[in-house]
C-alpha cells in the first residue's frame, strides 16, 4: 500500500499570506500546515519511506539535486537520486520542489543538560566545584524528557554538540553529541572533547587573571600526559598522585592529550588564539574555537592548522576588552581563508534558542558568506568537528536518516520545517509550546476553564 | 470730539467686567487649582537634540510599507525640512531634492525599539559601565535612566545599521520601581540631552515577579510576589499623602513640605503624567497589575517582556493595555517558560496592541528579522498577517505605547521624517537596512563608510579601526 502524502497547503500558504488587501488580521484557515503535512507518527524502521521531487541538498559528492528523491529505510539513508522507484509498502510524501537538507546540528548547546537556567535543579551546565571540573561529564546529565528538544527539533534542529557552559573556570567539563529524536538514549557519542575558558571572567569575581589560566592549563594538561604515559603507577612513590590534578581529571583529559578528541576553546582576542594555536602545534593537541570574536585576524593560522571555529554570527559588539574587533562580516572571512565554519544558535541561550541556528547561518550570507557553506556550518562542518562524519551530516546511504524538508528557504526567518525525521522516524511537529498555543487559541470562555482544554 | 459711549454701553461693559472678575479671579487666586503637573517640575534635563542637516529627499518608485496597514507599491516618499512631506503615487519632486531611486528597495517608518538598555549597560560591559540597576533598595523612583546613558556605547550606532531610530532606555528590573526611562532619538551626541526626543513623555519602570525577589529576597525583601504587591501598594499610598501634602499647602500656605523628588516622581504618575512600562511575564501577574494601578489611579502603558501575554490578550485589550514581547525567547527562567512564538500574533489577533522589542544589544539590529519571525509564526497557525500589518509590530504600537504616535510611527504627513530604506523586503533574513533617515537626515548609509558612525570608544582600537563603524 502506498501513502500519497501532499504538501498542497504548504504550498498555498504563501500565496495566500502574499495576496494582502490591507486591514485587520483574520483567520484564514485552521492550522493545517502541521497536521496535513505530518505523516502520523510513523513506527521506527517499519516502512520505507520515500520522499520525492524535493530539491535536495545533499551537502556530499552528489550535490544539490533538482527534482530529487531520498529513500529512508530502516532509519537510515538507503538512496538518493532521481525517480528512485519505491519499494513495497512505501510511504511516499511528495515535497513538490520544496528545499531537502540533512537534520541541522547546533555546536555547543546546552540540550538535554537544562531546563529553566535560573531554577538550579534543572540546571547542570557548569561544575560547581571548582577543582574536578574536566571530569564534568555532561553524559551523565542528558534529560531525554527536556521540553527543549521538542522546541528545537520541530525547528529542524536534530543533532546537539552538548557541552558545558561558561563556567569561569580554566576547565569548564567535558561535551558530548546527541541526537535529539526519541529516547530513552539521546546520546551519540561520549567525551567529544574538553572546554576550556581562556578569556577572564569579567567583574570582581575574576578568578583568573590570563597568566594564571595560562598556567593552570599547561599544568592540568602536563599532568594528563605524565599520568597517561605510566598510568599504572598513579599510586607509587612520584606517581601521578603527588600532582595537584585530580584522577578523574587526569581520566577525563585521556582523549584530548592523545590528539584524539578536541580541546574546545572559548577564546575571543586574537592574540590568545595565536597562542593556543602554537601550544597545540607544540602538544599536538587537537582544538575547536568557540566564539572567536577576532579569530577573523587569524583566519589564515586557523585554516593552516585545520581548527574549525564555532561562530556567533551576530556577535559583533566590543562585549569586553578581548573582542574589539567583533564583526558581522567574521563568519565569511573565515570561510574564505579556508576555515571550517560552525555555527552555535544565538548567544543569549544556545539552548533555549537552538531554533535560532538557520537565522544565524541566514545572517552569515546576508553579510558575505556562500550559502551552501553556511548550510554545512550547520551539518556537515560539525560531523566532522565532532567525529560523527560517517553517520551524520550530509545526506548520503547509509547514514542516519535525519531529513528535513523545508516550506521556504531553509536559513529565511520565515521558513520552518514541514516534515522532520531523525533516525528515520517522523518527528511530529508538536512541542509544549504548539500544545500551549493551541490551548489558549481561542481565548472565549468555555463551560471548563482552560486547565480542561 | 470723541464720540460718547451710550450709558447703556457703559453699564453693559462693567457688568461683563465684573462677571469676568468673578469667573477668572478666584480661580487665579485659588491655590486649590493648581495640579501636579501644573506644580511639579518634569523635565530637568531638556533635550537639546537638534536635527542634523538635511536636504530635501525623495524615495522614488519603492514598496512603502506606511506603518497604517498599507502596502503602497511602486510610491514614493518625500522628506522636506525634517518631516515627511508627501507619501503615496504622486509625490512632487523640489527642485535640488536628492532623488533616491527605490527601485526594488523596501521603505518603512523608523524602527522603535520601547525596551532597550543601550547606554545603561552598554559595550563593553563590566563593572564600570554597568548603570542599569540601582539596586541599593527595592524602590528608587528618584533615579533616572538618562542619568546613566553612556552616549558613546557602541551598541547605537549598531542599532542605527539595524533601522533603529528611536528608542526607550529603561532602568532594569532589580526594582519594583526602577526609576524613570527616557526616549532617545538614535543620533550620535556627546550628551544624553543630545539624544533626547523632544517632547516625548517619561515612563517610569517597574518590574513585576522574579527579578524583584531574587535581588532582594535575603536583603529584607520583597521575597515573595505578594511582598512585590505590597512594595508597590506602599509606595503609592506614600505618594498620594505626599500630594495630598502638597495641595494643602498651595491652598493655605502653611508649612512648605519638604521635597521628596522620588515622590514627586511617583505622584506624576499618580496623575498620569507619567505611564508605567511594567516589566511582567506572567498573566496572572498581569491581571493583579491593572488591578494595582486601578486603586491608585495611575496608567500601565505596557507589560514589558509578556511571555504570557497570548493568555489574557483578551484582558489587555479590554484595558487598553500593550504587551511588549519577543520573537521567540523563551524559558531562561520559570516566568518564561510558557513563552510561544506565537504570542505576538495571537495578542495582536485579539485586538490588542502587541510589538516586539529587543531588551539585548544584539536583538536590537534585527528587529525586523524578529518581527517576521512572529509574522511568520502567526501565519502558520492560520492567521491572516500582511507585512503592512506586522511592520506595525516595530514602528506604529511601540510609538503608541511611548505616546509619540502623533510625531513618529508611521508614514504620514508632516511626521517626522524617521524612515528607513531596506534592500529587499524587511522581513528576509538577507535584506539590509541600506540608508537610515533621522528627521530627513541622512544618518546612516551602508554604502558609504563616511555615514557609518563609530563611537570615541572604538577609535584607535586596532581590530575595531578595520571593521567599519555602525553596521560592521
Amino acid at each position: 500500500m502506498k501513502k500519497r502524502v501532499a504538501l498542497l497547503a504548504l504550498l498555498a500558504l504563501p500565496a495566500i499570506a502574499f495576496a494582502q488587501p490591507p486591514g485587520r488580521p483574520r483567520v484564514l484557515q485552521r492550522p493545517t500546515l502541521p497536521r496535513a503535512v505530518t505523516v502520523a507518527p510513523l513506527p521506527f524502521s517499519a516502512q520505507p519511506i520515500l520522499i520525492q521531487h524535493g530539491r535536495i541538498y545533499t551537502g556530499g559528492p552528489q550535490g544539490t539535486i533538482g527534482n530529487g528523491d531520498v529513500l529512508i529505510a530502516g532509519g537510515k539513508i538507503a538512496q538518493v537520486g532521481t525517480d528512485l522507484s519505491p519499494p513495497e509498502n512505501a510511504t511516499i510524501i511528495d515535497a513538490h520542489d520544496k528545499p531537502v537538507t540533512p537534520g541541522l546540528m547546533a555546536s555547543w548547546t546546552q540540550l538535554g543538560i537544562i531546563e529553566v537556567d535560573l531554577v538550579a535543579e534543572t540546571n547542570d551546565t557548569k561544575p560547581n566545584q571548582t577543582v574536578d571540573s574536566a571530569a564534568f561529564d555532561v553524559a551523565d546529565a542528558i534529560n531525554p524528557s527536556s521540553t527543549l528538544i521538542p522546541v528545537a527539533r520541530i525547528a529542524g534542529v536534530t543533532r546537539s554538540l552538548t557541552a558545558p557552559t561558561d563556567c569561569g573556570e580554566v576547565f569548564c567539563g567535558t561535551a558530548a553529541v546527541i541526537h535529539l529524536g526519541y529516547g530513552p538514549d539521546l546520546l551519540v557519542k561520549r567525551q567529544a572533547g574538553v572546554l576550556v575558558e581562556l578569556e577572564p571572567a569579567g567583574g570582581s569575581k575574576q578568578p583568573n587573571t590570563r597568566p594564571d589560566i595560562w598556567a593552570k592549563l599547561r599544568e592540568t594538561l602536563d599532568d594528563a600526559r605524565e599520568y597517561w604515559a605510566q598510568r599504572a603507577g598513579y599510586h607509587r612513590p612520584g606517581g601521578a598522585r603527588d600532582q595537584r590534578t585530580t584522577r578523574i581529571d587526569l581520566d577525563a583529559l585521556g582523549a584530548v592529550v592523545r590528539g584524539e578528541e578536541p580541546l574546545i576553546v572559548r577564546v575571543e582576542r586574537a592574540s590568545t588564539i595565536r597562542q593556543i594555536l602554537q601550544y597545540a602545534q607544540a602538544t599536538r593537541l587537537k582544538l575547536v574555537i568557540l566564539g572567536g570574536g577576532e579569530a577573523w585576524e587569524v583566519a589564515r593560522d586557523l585554516a593552516q592548522a585545520n581548527v574549525p571555529v564555532i561562530v556567533d554570527t551576530e556577535a559583533n559588539l566590543p562585549g569586553s576588552f578581548s573582542d574589539l574587533g567583533a564583526t558581522l562580516k567574521n563568519a565569511a572571512r573565515l570561510d574564505a581563508a579556508g576555515v571550517t565554519v560552525i555555527f552555535q544558535p544565538q548567544g543569549n541561550d544556545v539552548s533555549h534558542y537552538a531554533r535560532t541556528l538557520t537565522q544565524i547561518a541566514g545572517n552569515a550570507v546576508a553579510n558575505g558568506m556562500r550559502w551552501d557553506h553556511a548550510l554545512a556550518a550547520i551539518t556537515r562542518n560539525p560531523a566532522a568537528a565532532w567525529g560523527i562524519a560517517d553517520s551524520y551530516g550530509t545526506l548520503e546511504p547509509g547514514k542516519d536518516a535525519d531529513v528535513v524538508i523545508w516550506d521556504g528557504d531553509p536559513l529565511n526567518v520565515t521558513s520552518a520545517p514541514a516534515v522532520v525525521f531523525i533516525k528515520g522516524r517522523n518527528i511530529p511537529l508538536v512541542s509544549r509550546q504548539t500544545k500551549l498555543r493551541e490551548r489558549y487559541r481561542d481565548l472565549k470562555r468555555k463551560t471548563l476553564p482552560f486547565a480542561y482544554r | 470730539m470723541p464720540p460718547r459711549l451710550p450709558i447703556w454701553g457703559a453699564v453693559a461693559i462693567v457688568v461683563v467686567t465684573l462677571l469676568l472678575a468673578w469667573a477668572i479671579i478666584p480661580r487665579l487666586g485659588s491655590p486649590t487649582d493648581k495640579t501636579v503637573a501644573d506644580q511639579f517640575p518634569n523635565d530637568q534635563f531638556p533635550s537639546t537634540y537638534r536635527p542634523l542637516p538635511s536636504r530635501p529627499t525623495v524615495i522614488r518608485g519603492a514598496t512603502i510599507l506606511t506603518g497604517t496597514d498599507r502596502e503602497l507599491k511602486n510610491a514614493s516618499i518625500l522628506m522636506k525640512d525634517g518631516k515627511i512631506e508627501a507619501v503615496g503615487a504622486n509625490v512632487p519632486e523640489p527642485p535640488g531634492a536628492v532623488i533616491v531611486n527605490g527601485r526594488g528597495k523596501f521603505v518603512t517608518p523608523g524602527i522603535i525599539d520601547i525596551h532597550s538598555h543601550l547606554g545603561v549597560y552598554p559595550s563593553p560591559s563590566n563593572e564600570a559601565t554597568s548603570d542599569g540597576n540601582e539596586a541599593t533598595k527595592p524602590t528608587t523612583p528618584e533615579v533616572r535612566s538618562e542619568n546613566s546613558v553612556w552616549p558613546q556605547d557602541p551598541g547605537f550606532t549598531r542599532a542605527l545599521a539595524g533601522g533603529i531610530t528611536a528608542l526607550e532606555i529603561l532602568p532594569g528590573s532589580a526594582n519594583l520601581i526602577g526609576g524613570r526611562s527616557v526616549v532617545l532619538k538614535n543620533v550620535p551626541s556627546v550628551t544624553t540631552q543630545g539624544m533626547k526626543f523632544p517632547g516625548a513623555p517619561y515612563d517610569l519602570k517597574m518590574a513585576c515577579g522574579e527579578n524583584p525577589k531574587r535581588v532582594y529576597g535575603e536583603k529584607g525583601g520583597p521575597q515573595t510576589q505578594m511582598g512585590n504587591v505590597a512594595g508597590y501598594r506602599a509606595a503609592f499610598e506614600k505618594a498620594i499623602e505626599y500630594r495630598d501634602k502638597w495641595r494643602k499647602y498651595w491652598k493655605t500656605k502653611g508649612d512648605k513640605p519638604d521635597r521628596d523628588i522620588g515622590l514627586e516622581t511617583l505622584a506624576l504618575v499618580l496623575d498620569k503624567q507619567i505611564p508605567v512600562q511594567m516589566h511582567c511575564y506572567r498573566g496572572d501577574q498581569m491581571a493583579t497589575m491593572i488591578d494595582v494601578a486601578k486603586e491608585f489611579g495611575f496608567r500601565i502603558a505596557a507589560f514589558h517582556h509578556a511571555t504570557e501575554a497570548y493568555k489574557v490578550a483578551d484582558l489587555l485589550k479590554k484595558n487598553n493595555i500593550c504587551a511588549v514581547m519577543w520573537a521567540d525567547w523563551w524559558g531562561f527562567k520559570m516566568e518564561a517558560y510558557d513563552a510561544v512564538p506565537e504570542g505576538i500574533a495571537m495578542v495582536d489577533h485579539a485586538g490588542a496592541c502587541a510589538m516586539i522589542h529587543s531588551d539585548d544589544p544584539i536583538g536590537i539590529q534585527r528587529l525586523n528579522q524578529e518581527v517576521a519571525k512572529a509574522m511568520a509564526a502567526g501565519r502558520r497557525m492560520g492567521y491572516y498577517i500582511t507585512r503592512a500589518h506586522a511592520v506595525a509590530w516595530m514602528t506604529r504600537n511601540p510609538a503608541k505605547a511611548l505616546g509619540i504616535l502623533d510625531r513618529v510611527g508611521t508614514l504620514e504627513k508632516d511626521k517626522m521624517a524617521d524612515v528607513v530604506m531596506w534592500d529587499g523586503d524587511p522581513f528576509s533574513v538577507y535584506t539590509h537596512a541600506e540608508k537610515v533617515f533621522i528627521d530627513g537626515a541622512l544618518v546612516y548609509d551602508r554604502a558609504n563608510p563616511k555615514l557609518s558612525p563609530r563611537t570615541d570608544f572604538e577609535v584607535g582600537q586596532e581590530y575595531n579601526a578595520s571593521t567599519g563603524g555602525a553596521g560592521q
